[in-house]
């Protein structure tokens, strides 16, 4: 499948890499204020309780997996369509792009979020996640490691693919909440607990130019990494 | 947009109190018979400043008859809210709604409250059309835009559908369009406000535009026909959850002062005026078992005067009601602040307890009878009205004009407007700055006193102090 030949240890290179940028991304967005952990310290203030800070913290994570998942399965679908491989990766590379222009280019924020009930913070963290493009970010990254992943199974079945794609979704999804919850839980606590809320504003930088040139930065990546195994 | 959120947001109340004091105070004039442009004060509230306790800027209207009542800012503190993910927008523009015109203006106060000039005019017509509404009034920033309270429906005079609330873009400051989905059995409206993490608002009553544009109805007051009911909403959801009658007798209900830190709640609301007894009233709201509650929590008599020195429409009764046209709560919640605009005082209470307000302050300035004159020797005339206290709540504020056709029945002398200021003792009472007096230019009356970086009656919060 991969016509340029890469040997066995720049593939487990390249899968090391994409590993890294999943953890990266988590990481990346648990930091960010956008997506949630001055809610989970909102909550456990408003509560006096660490448990409710944790608890803000697991329906954040909820609904940014769900979104992750949702935003992957239509990719592990098509992936199973094997010699769609090249079009697929290349669109899901445009994909990720262009929502990133378009990010940059309107930079409205969608406030409409602000009025999802506090109560909601699993809905809340699903749509903020689906509208900022967050889930559509790990996609490129997603198609990569079931490419790498796949090499030594080029030829299975349908059906044995979809399976395995599936499961890699659902792998890529848990391993990219859980750098999330991890890095956005560490430092809403070390604000609930030593920092204290001036942190929260203090902390607070405008991302959005950031955010979508990190989207563009992705899918840019990704299609130059195609456009290099393919040729 | 801007790449920090605005220094004058705080997380917390607390945060907020140790900001850095006030410079500049902005304060509304209206002209009563409509014969001049309403304006904008900019006010040197800075100690020490050679223009201190003068007006250093005006922003004069382009059309007359506006009426200017109360305003607000485009953002405040709400903007931290986690739930809207974005603080980058500047505490920046000034909302001053004409409550007789419904037009809008938007006056930018960047680069320098000094400079302050008009940003965007928005007509009548644009409300009427996107809200149905009329008579725009109160002005509170949400996380998510700016929400405005009507005192009138559509048509003329506005009694064509009920009043209620509106959003607008904060940024853009586009009419978005009514606020509620469900609005159960209310009818009318005045002030509103909210807890944002508890998720909830509470709005009060006054009157139709028929029964305050042209004057107070006496017949209207004496069969109890002015609002005295307050309704709590089911905030994102945007549906009336529950309404409370204070019974028909606590005509006017008005200002809704909910505690600052959002995890107290409960709130207060100040009644203008017992039909039963001419007294006004302090009231207690709060929320427990998931039902609101509200109970009355402490009253303020009226004061016996001789007829020949009443005005006509009270010299029926021999008396002074005292009037509770405004109410504010200090940032620490520990204050709520009380004007008695007839009795001309204004009270200091500790509320530490909600349910059991202790006087704690009280001074006069004005009022029908007593007159009681500024310690600067200025005279002082109407009472106490609009209040607005510092965000450290060392520092109290007000101006002495209710309303234009209500002065004149109350105050029939005349109400030249006029600033003053109190400071506050550590462990409260009140005493009045002899060296803050603003008089304004000859015609005006003064209205809401807005602070610089956000006041007692602007800023709402996320997070709790502790």
């Amino acid at each position: 499948m991969l016509s340029v030949g890469l040997d066995w240890g720049e593939a487990s290179r390249t899968l090391g890499w994409l590993w890294l940028a999943l953890l990266a991304s988590g990481i990346y967005h648990g930091i960010n204020p956008g997506m949630g952990w001055p809610l989970a310290v909102s909550a456990g203030l408003m509560e006096r309780s660490p448990r409710a800070l944790l608890g803000a913290l697991g329906a954040l994570s909820a609904g940014h997996l769900l979104a992750t998942f949702l935003v992957l399965l239509p990719f592990a679908l098509l992936l199973a369509l094997a010699e769609w491989q090249r079009p697929i990766q290349l669109g899901a590379s445009l994909l990720v792009i262009g929502f990133g222009a378009y990010r940059l280019i309107d930079r409205r924020h969608p406030r409409a979020l602000a009025r999802i009930p506090p109560t909601q913070l699993a809905l809340w963290s699903f749509a903020v996640a689906i509208a900022h493009g967050a889930a559509l970010m790990l996609v490129p990254i997603y198609l990569g490691l079931c490419q790498a992943a796949d090499l030594d199974a080029a030829h299975q079945a349908a059906g044995a693919l979809v399976t395995a794609n599936l499961a890699m979704a659902v792998l890529v999804s848990l391993v990219h909440v859980l750098a999330m919850v991890a890095a956005g839980g560490c430092l809403g606590w070390l604000v609930y607990r030593y920092l204290g809320l001036k942190f929260v504003s203090r902390s607070w930088f405008n991302l959005d130019a950031v955010w979508a040139a990190s989207l563009v930065l992705v899918g840019a990546a990704a299609l130059a990494f195609n456009l290099a195994s393919w040729r | 947009m801007t790449m920090r959120p605005d220094p004058t947001f705080h997380a917390s109340p607390k945060l907020a109190m140790e900001a850095p004091p006030e410079n500049f105070a902005y304060t509304l004039l209206l002209s009563p018979d409509f014969s001049k442009p309403d304006a904008l004060a900019v006010i040197d509230a800075k100690p020490g400043s050679p223009t201190y306790s003068q007006i250093v800027h005006t922003v004069t209207m382009p059309n007359k008859g506006d009426e200017f009542h109360h305003f607000g800012w485009n953002a405040c503190s709400s903007a931290l809210s986690p739930l809207a993910g974005h603080a980058f927008i500047e505490r920046r523009y000034l909302i001053i709604p004409g409550l007789r015109s419904s037009r809008i203006y938007i006056i930018d106060t960047k680069p320098d409250p000094t400079q302050a000039k008009i940003h965007k005019v928005i007509e009548p017509e644009e409300v009427f059309k996107k809200t149905g509404y009329s008579r725009p009034h109160t002005i509170h920033c949400g996380p998510d835009g700016i929400y405005v309270s009507t005192l009138g429906g559509g048509g003329k005079d506005g009694t064509s559908g009920p009043p209620g609330v509106f959003i607008m873009d904060c940024e853009t400051f586009e009419v978005l369009g009514r606020w509620e989905i469900d609005r159960g059995p209310q009818t009318l409206h005045y002030d509103f406000w909210w807890n944002l993490p508890r998720d909830y608002m509470v709005t009060s009553e006054w009157g139709l535009p028929p029964q305050f544009e042209n004057g107070i109805v006496p017949e209207d007051l004496l069969s109890n026909k002015y609002g005295h009911r307050l309704h709590f909403w089911d905030l994102r959801a945007r549906r009336n959850v529950q309404t409370i009658d204070l019974g028909a007798n606590h005509q006017m209900a008005l200002e809704v002062r909910p505690a600052h830190d959002p995890v107290r709640e409960y709130g207060f609301a100040g009644v203008v005026v017992d039909t039963t007894n001419l007294e006004g009233s302090i009231w207690t709201w709060w929320r427990e078992g998931g039902k609101f509650h509200a109970e009355k929590t402490a009253t303020i008599p009226p004061e016996p005067a001789p007829k020949e020195k009443l005005p006509p429409l009270l010299q029926g009764f021999g008396a002074v009601p005292p009037l509770v046209t405004d109410i504010d709560l200090s940032m620490d919640d520990r204050f709520l602040y009380v004007s008695c605009w007839g009795t001309g005082e204004m009270r200091q209470y500790d509320v530490s307890d909600p349910r059991k307000p202790k006087l704690a302050g009280s001074v006069y300035t004005g009022g029908i009878v007593r007159r009681a004159p500024h310690p600067s020797g200025k005279a002082y005339a109407g009472g106490p009205q609009m209040v607005e206290i510092s965000r450290d709540g060392k520092r109290v504020y007000w101006t002495n004009s209710l309303y234009s056709t209500w002065d004149d029945q109350f105050y029939p002398d005349g109400v030249p407007g006029v600033e003053v200021m109190a400071n506050v003792g550590r462990s409260g009472g009140l005493e009045l700055a002899s060296d803050y007096f603003v008089s304004f230019p000859e015609g005006y009356r003064a209205h809401q006193v807005r602070l610089e970086g956000g006041d007692c009656s602007t800023d709402s919060f996320c997070y709790p102090s502790a």
